[in-house]
């Protein structure tokens, strides 16, 4: 049997109960990473809502040409766009992957009591919470909210254009939810590289920590420039400074270089934790060890890598970049991603596949980014994207990019670790309700756009020449849409659901294979009391089935993984 | 911790070529610079790491045979609750702010960036392992 040992009961006495502030003191002075990442998630959920009303405002504009339902100006139109935008990709799909599923699971995965820096983590939190309080604010300027889009090209943004504190509180928010994504950051690198457990070594860990390893890194990378070019862009509105402006002998088109350095590589700190999440369900749900879990590793190291080398292929048609270098860097992504798509179904081959909910969210999320990701090898061709640039064309690629990982891998890891954040289960059948209606509304909403972008449709228009017959491509997509926002009724009713009538899910209700699963659930104050032996890298699945353990499933090679195994397994870990 | 500094290492290398080949082939400053910001933050931490991945050696959790009992001990100290958090995030939020809805508001957002500077050194002074 494998020996089960105390860990560091010096650093935490189980019997000894955690005496702290309760309510809302709790709330406001908590350094658990548990708790903190319940506030995360609470919060960024709280904005996907708002950007999915945005949305559907959005989509309701757009379903007559002249604008018929909602009748909204272009200022509003603009805004409401900017928003849904911002929000969703600044303060939903970052936040609710590396604040909020990153910051609960990532310790547990590891092993560790908490984040490396509790304090700096609970700082990341406030100013997450800040910068979400001032973005909103900006509908309660005068002059409206930003009105520039997501990504706020200068000059559109100078204060010629764009007067107003609407622009500013946006640009603050950006700072502020920089830091706080910086902070996460590097305790995120801190507590991989000096909190895991004994005998967990880098190539056991987890392919979700790995994914936030190397996210962690990535957005160390990027979000310093994108807080560097949201300073200068405010001293260029109101100290005088000419970086972007033609006037003043400034470059317009730096802004732009700088933001897609940020924002490239953004893309993939929204994505390469939502792969993650997808490398952890898809074995535990198909009863098989990842197929290929180096390759996993070192795919997604490329693609962190590949997508920094990026960032001018959102500026083909500024005439100033390098053409073939982006669009050949651009084109190799495809290289891992098909690796990751050839592993995830390699792991599913011959497996026991149980089609629960987090599984059924899982194959929706390769089917999404899979069209996601074929549209986007296109744009990557020069010459198609200088035909189909700002079309909608581009808005249903991104957005089928975006939904497949945020949203799809995003809610396949809310229904899987629910039942440890909270020790309640869900309930199957409404989550299948609320993934059909999802999956179904998710391809009638975007591929209309497609074609849409294909008749040459641009995109951020509020309204269109009813002569050109984009109308009920549009109408149809509005529908679609209506299907998805009505989908997440289901879920609400769910955690409803869960609360009022709990069903007790027990410490590893899916089998699991990870350390998580090994805690109780939800986990006590600093999450262990106790660790598992770790002889390869799913541990918790080891201990559960001792027989299993002469399947070669370790990943350093395969003789000498045999061996190790054997060795501790049969000596109550004295293999020393 | 080898892997950790290879990991590391790894970054700069790659961006150290990327930058290169940009900068011959391209001839622009900006993205230049942002590449070889980027292969420095892989160097910087990646070079100190491998130094030190030859002077100890290999932590529990870098070696495949480890036992927990190996582990055990003080890991580290983590506070329970803190409010200086909340408090110096306010005070970044009213400093913040105060570009928009008039200067004097840093007056409020440096006084509480300040006490939470002095409260949190103040909290861990007192506090050991927790």
């Amino acid at each position: 049997m494998t020996v089960l040992a105390e860990r560091g009961h010096v650093v935490h006495d189980p019997h000894e109960h955690h005496e702290g502030p309760t309510g809302i003191l709790k709330w406001m002075t908590s350094t658990d990473h548990k708790v903190i990442g319940m506030n995360y998630m609470y919060t960024s959920l709280i904005m996907f809502l708002l950007a999915g009303l945005m949305a559907l405002a959005i989509r309701l504009q757009l379903t007559s040409a002249t604008g018929g339902l909602v009748h909204l100006s272009n200022q509003q139109f603009d805004e409401l766009f900017t928003m849904h935008g911002s929000l969703m990709l600044y303060l939903f799909a970052g936040p609710f992957a590396f604040g909020g599923l990153a910051n609960f699971v990532v310790p547990l995965q590891v092993g560790a009591p908490d984040m490396a820096f509790p304090r700096l983590n609970a700082l990341s939190y406030w100013l997450y919470l800040s910068g979400s309080i001032t973005m909103m604010l900006g509908f309660l300027a005068s002059g409206g909210a930003a009105a520039f889009g997501w990504v706020g090209y200068a000059p559109l943004s100078e204060a010629t254009f764009s007067p107003g504190s609407g622009p500013d509180l946006w640009i603050l928010a950006i700072a502020l939810t920089g830091f706080s994504a910086i902070f996460t950051g590097v305790n995120l690198v801190t507590t991989i590289f000096y909190l895991r457990a004994p005998g967990l070594t880098m190539f056991r860990l987890p392919l979700f920590t790995w994914a936030m390893l190397v996210t962690a890194i990535l957005i160390l990378i990027a979000f310093p420039i994108l807080t560097a070019a949201m300073v200068m862009l405010f001293a260029d509105r109101h100290f005088g400074t000419h970086i972007y402006t033609v006037a003043g002998g400034g470059v317009p088109v730096l802004y732009q270089n700088l933001f897609w350095f940020f924002g490239h590589p953004e893309v993939y700190i929204l994505a390469l934790p939502y792969f993650g999440i997808v490398s952890e369900i898809i074995p535990v749900f198909s009863r098989k060890p990842m197929f290929g879990y180096k390759g996993m590793i070192f795919a997604t190291m490329a693609i962190a890598a590949l997508s920094t080398g990026v960032w001018a292929h959102h500026m083909f048609t500024t005439g100033t970049v390098l053409l073939p270098f982006f669009a050949l860097l651009s084109l190799l992504i495809a290289v891992p991603t098909g690796i990751k798509f050839f592993n995830w179904i390699g792991t599913m081959w011959r497996g026991q596949i149980s089609f629960d909910v987090p599984m059924l969210f899982c194959i929706g999320f390769l089917f999404a980014f899979l069209m996601g990701g074929l549209t986007g090898i296109m744009l990557a061709a020069p010459p198609i994207d200088f035909a189909t640039h700002d079309t909608y064309f581009v808005v249903a690629h991104f957005h089928q990019v975006l939904f497949g990982t945020a949203v799809f891998a995003g809610f396949a890891g809310l229904y899987y670790w629910y039942p440890k954040f909270t020790g309640r289960m869900l309930r199957e059948s409404l989550g299948k309700w609320h993934f059909w209606l999802m999956f179904i509304g998710f391809w009638v909403t975007f591929m209309p756009q497609y074609r849409l972008g294909l008749e040459g449709m641009p995109r951020r228009v509020a309204t269109y020449d009813p002569g050109l017959g984009w109308q009920l491509l549009n109408q149809i997509s509005t529908v679609g849409a209506f299907m998805i926002g009505i989908s997440f009724v289901f879920l609400l009713v769910n955690v409803w659901v869960s609360w009022r009538k709990p069903v007790a899910a027990g410490d590893n209700p899916w089998d699991g294979h990870t350390l998580e699963w090994f805690a109780t659930s939800p986990p006590v104050h600093h999450n262990f009391e106790r660790l598992p032996s770790v002889h390869s890298e799913r541990p918790t699945w080891d201990f559960h089935h001792p027989d299993a353990l002469a399947i070669v499933h370790n990943t350093n090679g395969n003789g000498k993984a045999r061996e190790s195994v054997g060795v501790g397994s049969g000596s109550d870990g004295g293999s020393e | 911790m080898r892997i950790e500094a290879l990991f590391l290492i790894g970054i700069a290398v790659f961006f150290g070529l990327v930058g290169t080949v940009y900068w011959f082939w391209a001839y622009e400053q900006g993205g230049t610079m942002m590449l070889a910001g980027t292969t420095l933050l892989g160097l910087l931490p990646g070079s100190y790491y491998l130094w030190w991945s030859y002077r100890m050696k290999p932590r529990p959790e870098d070696r495949d045979d480890a036992t927990i009992e190996e582990g055990s001990g003080v890991i580290g100290s983590f506070p329970n609750s803190s409010v200086w958090p909340f408090v110096l995030g306010m005070g970044l939020f009213l400093i913040v702010l105060a570009a928009v809805f008039g200067i004097w508001l840093l007056a409020p957002g440096f006084a509480l960036v300040i006490s939470a500077g002095i409260g949190v050194t103040v909290e861990s002074r007192r506090g050991g392992t927790v």
